[in-house]
């Protein structure tokens, strides 16, 4: 990659995709035109089986294109799109490794796939057996007992994890109303803890990148219900001083939470529930490689301790003795009779977070993923993140990147890190955000950028033990040539990209007057 | 407006507003610096007229693409008329802070709170 | 076992070098000795692609599908069929892989589906906003509670018992966290009564929920419904995508919110999920929607682009006082809801409305006139109704579906399990996939095992 340089111009690098103008379903296809074929209708037509007043007055305005033009409008789109199998992608916070195809087999048998969720239990033996044992991985892999896979995606599973702190607190009688984040936190804590009704109480961050222990023990008092944390936190560092932030949290009663986004740093290395958490959550499209989709689906399980259990989720999945018509719930004469069932019976559970049992298919990619990969195959994934993370940092200092993109904490990393454009921007004259612009003409996605808010022209970034390490040679020399170039002419970047489909758009012209549908 | 401008006439509460002063009432907006630090301006979300405002309070949003910022009243009062031209074209916030893209007028209730607010020279020297 | 790295043992040594460590150990130094597990994770080996392959074929074989029975099961998922072609475009790397579309000048793909997507959800909702996919239907009902309570700061939800039970129940979740307290509207004669949903209006009612059709398959009529909330309540929908092709749409109602479970738009019933909701609004609440937005922009030679907009709602920009938290929602399942909306087209969603709804009247002729079966209701219905069942409540309900499972047959979802006070409830639902042939089958095998069931004490037969 990095022999070869990109276009300096848009002149230069406009590509025959440019040249093809965005045209949306809407705009193709004829009146009369379809794929869909309906079936005959088999059974007598009977007039009148709906009043008129609560019918459809016309036709919605939907597309009416062939098949053919239905798959090359979506096979033409697609390839406006950049995406992992095609390139590096090192979006700090989101764990881009690898998506197995294995797992889209598995996921696609009509044993799964066509499995209706209300199915009788006794005949989704299979269904509850692979949930029931991906509850078992993952609550070994948190070192926390018990399970709920309901949530939908990591936001979902902190609601579920604040909920449940109100439920523990509400149960002893006690009131609180402030959950404790740091400021380095995801945007998902602190919209979470408002959404179940608390306060958000901000805590500082010190100057080695962990969580302000001056500013938390003045902050924990018996008004705290909860201090929600991410360890790793989102600067990539381990907080050094995780065990005296547990014990000042156990020390005023609150409960403390793992938001699971970096769990991809310390999976078989270290647990959180070892460590004195509460409640965990697991995005399974992150550190168990579920394909994120262009935005989901995710899935968000959370991992829980045995006084929050009670509260957990209901149905929960339990094995048990068959019962029998007349009522044997008798304890199990031996092992091979007992079956999978759901537990709606939990008086004090906090209820449901969704419909159904959770995002089964993604159930299936991570039980696939973690059968796959079994216990030295998980701590080798997360031994080999925080490897290529470092070797990623240092090959960027070889490359003399560091006096304008320096660390912005200077220390070892875990799975990220975090590269300060502060000294570029000075010195240069291009942003992070043109640094980002500019890596994509060199076909690399760029890390994440001006996150998090504590650190100046911040760039996130997350390589993923996945990538090779000429890969991260190359990454590492594309960042190095930018900068060399912005040293000659900043306003290359500045313009930058020029090989993409489309070149820097106007957001806030999208924002001020907001077209979001195909006018009629 | 592209270069920083902080005028002699008005007052300024060091969250980057201004207010000026006219007998009675006054009118709010936000300073150069203040546009200037959260990029175009892309939405306001003004307050009704009727509302009361406090000082040191917030009274409205500003957004640009990326940043929500809270506009903080530098007197209290009462908001007797909202600038609706912002609705369409927010932009003027960017543009001329302290003429076109003035924000809110207020009927105050308090006028002995301009003591707690800056001059331009103060307000400029306290910037970062 | 397997394994998706790369590093080869020249690879560590010399990135280990480069680092200026000497081991793995010492990259995890930050994590004292007593914090660390010290052993491997108690879990099975690691196994091969065919051997993990092999284990789940397994597992799948021991569920019963949709492939292995004829099944009238829908109560909020429905067998459906989905379309090859978007079968083909979910599985393309460039729509499966990425991320969310952080960088839109290497998103357009995503972006401008998105953007279809919403053109799609208005149109199918006659309103004018819609976000670009929320988790699934009944989060989207709650979700639609805490739009309602931010937007007027009223803390009462009125909740027709017609609505989804999930739905009302995740709702109770929410609603616990956020503060607002929860008033049920009775049924009567299959509908929302009414009178009592009037008589539970009033002037502090965030929002007022009512579900089309409802849980028992009857087409409410909204619009009087709708005209009953007083100004400011936020009226909720929520609705059945595919009945929209022939029921008069929520804009056309006075709905102000319409939500919906997605999956039977090209989604696979995958045991629950994932699928998608859909979140439309009327204009007063586009700046208080949860979840992505895209819109239509230019790009600096003024070609016609899309991007995220409207961010400022959002998490990671208004943190603790966004309009949601909900940042990764359901972009594929999305995009295979527009997939499969431009497949059906205009005229298809409304041939297979009037097919469900021809299939469906048949169907509960059918059975309705079986001995031992009775209507619940009355009202109209689309694609599934509720019938009462002559036998010992819930548990005679179940006995009869396992009787029809041994001539392979479900037939549909026993309500006891959900509604209390229909014990010997029957819901069945109709797809495309259930031709008459097999309605005729169902009936046959309810027939045969009603006739096997004990009557119940002091029921008329």
């Amino acid at each position: 990659m990095s022999e070869h340089s990109p276009p300096r111009s848009a002149t230069e690098g406009a590509s025959p995709m440019q040249r093809e103008p965005a045209v949306t379903i809407f705009e193709r296809g004829a009146p009369g035109r379809r794929s869909f074929v309906c079936p005959e209708l088999d059974v007598p037509r009977r007039d009148g089986l709906l009043p008129e007043h609560l019918r459809r007055a016309e036709p919605p305005r939907l597309p009416e294109v062939s098949e053919p033009e239905l798959a090359r409008h979506y096979v033409r789109l697609s390839r406006r799109n950049f995406d992992l199998d095609s390139g590096f992608y090192p979006l700090g916070s989101c764990t881009m490794k690898h998506n197995p195809r294995l797992h889209e087999r598995v996921a696609a048998l009509p044993g799964h796939a066509r499995l209706h969720p209300l199915q009788d239990p006794r005949r989704a033996q299979g269904a509850l057996e692979l949930m029931w044992n991906l509850e078992r991985a993952l609550a070994e892999i948190a070192g926390l007992p018990h399970v709920s896979l309901q949530p939908s995606a990591g936001s979902h599973g902190e609601l579920a994890g604040v909920l449940l702190t109100r439920a523990y607190h509400a149960d002893r009688g006690e009131r609180r109303h402030k959950v404790l984040t740091p400021d380095t936190a995801h945007g998902t804590n602190p919209a979470t803890v408002t959404m179940a009704g608390y306060d958000v109480v901000k805590v500082g961050t010190a100057p080695d990148g962990g969580v302000d222990i001056e500013d938390l023990a003045a902050k924990a008092d018996t008004d705290v219900a909860c201090l929600m944390l991410t360890n790793p936190n989102t600067l990539g560092l381990w907080d050094r001083h995780i065990e005296r932030i547990a014990a000042i949290v156990h020390d005023v009663g609150a409960t403390l939470y793992y938001d699971g986004a970096n769990l991809n740093a310390v999976m078989g290395v270290s647990r959180p529930g070892d460590i004195g958490f509460d409640i965990v959550h697991f995005n399974l499209h992150k550190s168990f490689t579920q394909p994120h989709g262009g935005g989901g689906p995710g899935s968000g399980p959370i991992a829980v301790s045995d006084r929050i259990e009670p509260y957990l989720m209901a149905p929960t999945i339990v094995r048990r003795a068959p019962a029998e018509p007349g009522g044997g719930n008798g304890a199990p004469a031996d092992g091979a009779a007992l079956e999978f069932d759901l537990d709606f019976d939990r008086p004090k559970s906090i209820g449901r977070l969704r419909g159904f049992q959770g995002n089964y298919g993604c159930f299936v990619r991570a039980y696939a993923y973690i059968r796959s990969l079994g216990a030295e195959g998980l701590r080798d994934a997360s031994e080999v993140a925080v490897l290529n993370a470092n070797y990623l940092l240092a090959r960027l200092r070889r490359a003399g990147v560091a006096d304008l993109l320096p660390a912005a904490y200077d220390r070892l990393c875990m799975h990220e890190f975090v590269l300060s454009g502060a000294p570029m921007k000075r010195d240069l004259g291009i942003r992070t955000l043109d640094l980002a612009k500019r890596l994509l003409d060199h076909g690399y996605h760029p890390p994440t950028v001006y996150f998090p808010l504590l650190v100046e022209e911040a760039l996130l970034i997350e390589p993923t033990e996945t990538e090779t390490r000429e890969t991260l040679d190359a990454f590492a020399d594309a960042v190095a040539a930018i900068l060399a170039e912005a040293a000659e002419d900043p306003e290359i970047a500045r313009q930058a990209p020029y090989t993409t489909p489309v070149r820097r758009l106007d957001e806030a012209a999208a924002a001020k007057r907001p077209v979001i549908r195909q006018p009629a | 407006m592209a270069d920083a401008d902080y005028p002699e006439d008005l007052l300024y509460h060091p969250e980057h507003d201004w207010a000026r002063l006219d007998g009675e009432e006054a009118t709010f907006g936000i300073t150069w610096y203040a546009q200037d630090a959260l990029g175009e301006v892309v939405f306001f979300d003004p307050p009704e007229v009727g509302t009361p405002v406090a000082r040191d309070e917030a009274y409205a949003e500003v957004e640009s693409v990326k940043a929500v910022s809270d506009v903080i009243a530098p007197l209290s009062g009462e908001v007797v008329a909202v600038n609706d031209a912002l609705v369409d074209a927010p932009e003027r916030i960017n543009e001329d802070p302290y003429g076109d893209g003035w924000l809110v007028r207020v009927r105050l209730s308090d006028p002995g709170e301009r003591e707690h607010l800056m001059g331009a020279a103060a307000y400029a020297a306290a910037l970062p | 076992m397997s394994t998706y790295t790369a590093v080869t043992d020249g690879d560590r040594r010399a990135m280990l070098e480069a680092i200026g460590v000497s081991s793995i150990e010492d990259l995890f130094a930050d994590i004292p000795a007593e914090l660390r597990l010290g052993r491997e994770l108690a879990l099975p080996a690691g196994m091969t692609e065919q051997d993990v392959y092999e284990h789940l074929r397994e597992l799948a074989a021991r569920n019963r599908s949709a492939e292995d029975e004829i099944t009238f099961l829908g109560a909020g998922m429905y067998d459906h069929y989905v379309p090859a072609v978007v079968d083909m475009l979910l599985s393309r790397s460039e729509f499966l892989t990425p991320y969310t579309p952080y960088q839109p000048e290497v998103s357009q793909g995503t972006l401008q589906a998105m953007f279809e997507y919403q053109t799609a959800i208005c149109e199918l909702t006659a309103l004018p906003v819609s976000n670009a996919s929320v988790y699934e239907g009944p989060s989207a009902v709650a979700s639609a509670g805490y739009l309602a309570r931010l937007a007027n700061g009223r803390r009462r939800f009125v909740v027709s018992r017609g609505v989804h039970p999930h739905s009302r129940q995740t709702l109770e979740t929410y609603a616990h966290g956020f503060g607002a307290e929860i008033v049920e509207v009775p049924l009567r004669d299959g509908v929302t009564d009414p009178q009592a949903w009037a008589g539970a209006l009033d002037e502090d009612t965030a929002a007022a929920f009512v579900q089309q059709p409802n849980f028992l398959g009857a087409v409410e009529d909204v619009a009087p419904l709708a005209a009953a909330a007083p100004d400011g309540t936020v009226v909720v929908g929520a609705y059945d995508p595919i009945a929209l092709g022939v029921l008069a749409p929520p804009g056309a109602c006075g709905v102000h919110v319409a939500v919906g479970e997605g999956q039977g738009l090209g989604n696979r019933l995958d045991f629950g999920g994932p699928s998608f909701g859909f979140f439309a609004a009327t204009d007063a609440y586009l700046r208080r929607m949860p979840g992505r937005i895209a819109g239509e922009t230019v790009d600096a030679d003024g070609r016609r682009g899309f991007v995220l907009t409207l961010q400022t709602r959002e998490q990671h920009i208004r943190r603790e006082k966004a309009t949601s938290n909900i940042c990764t929602a359901q972009a594929l399942n999305a995009l295979a809801g527009i997939v499969y909306l431009s497949w059906l087209g205009r005229r298809g969603l409304v041939e297979l409305g009037e097919l469900l709804l021809q299939r469906t009247a048949y169907a509960r002729q059918r059975l309705g006139a079986l001995d031992g079966v009775r209507a619940l209701h009355d009202a109209s219905v689309v694609r599934e109704f509720a019938l009462g069942l002559d036998v010992e409540g819930l548990e005679g309900v179940r006995r009869v579906i396992d009787r029809c499972a041994e001539r392979g047959i479900n037939p549909g979802f026993a309500l006891g399990s959900e509604l209390p006070e229909h014990p010997d409830g029957l819901l069945v639902a109709i797809t495309e996939q259930r031709s008459r042939a097999d309605i005729d089958r169902l009936a046959e095998a309810l027939g045969a095992a009603l006739a096997a069931e004990p009557r119940p004490q002091g029921v008329a037969a």
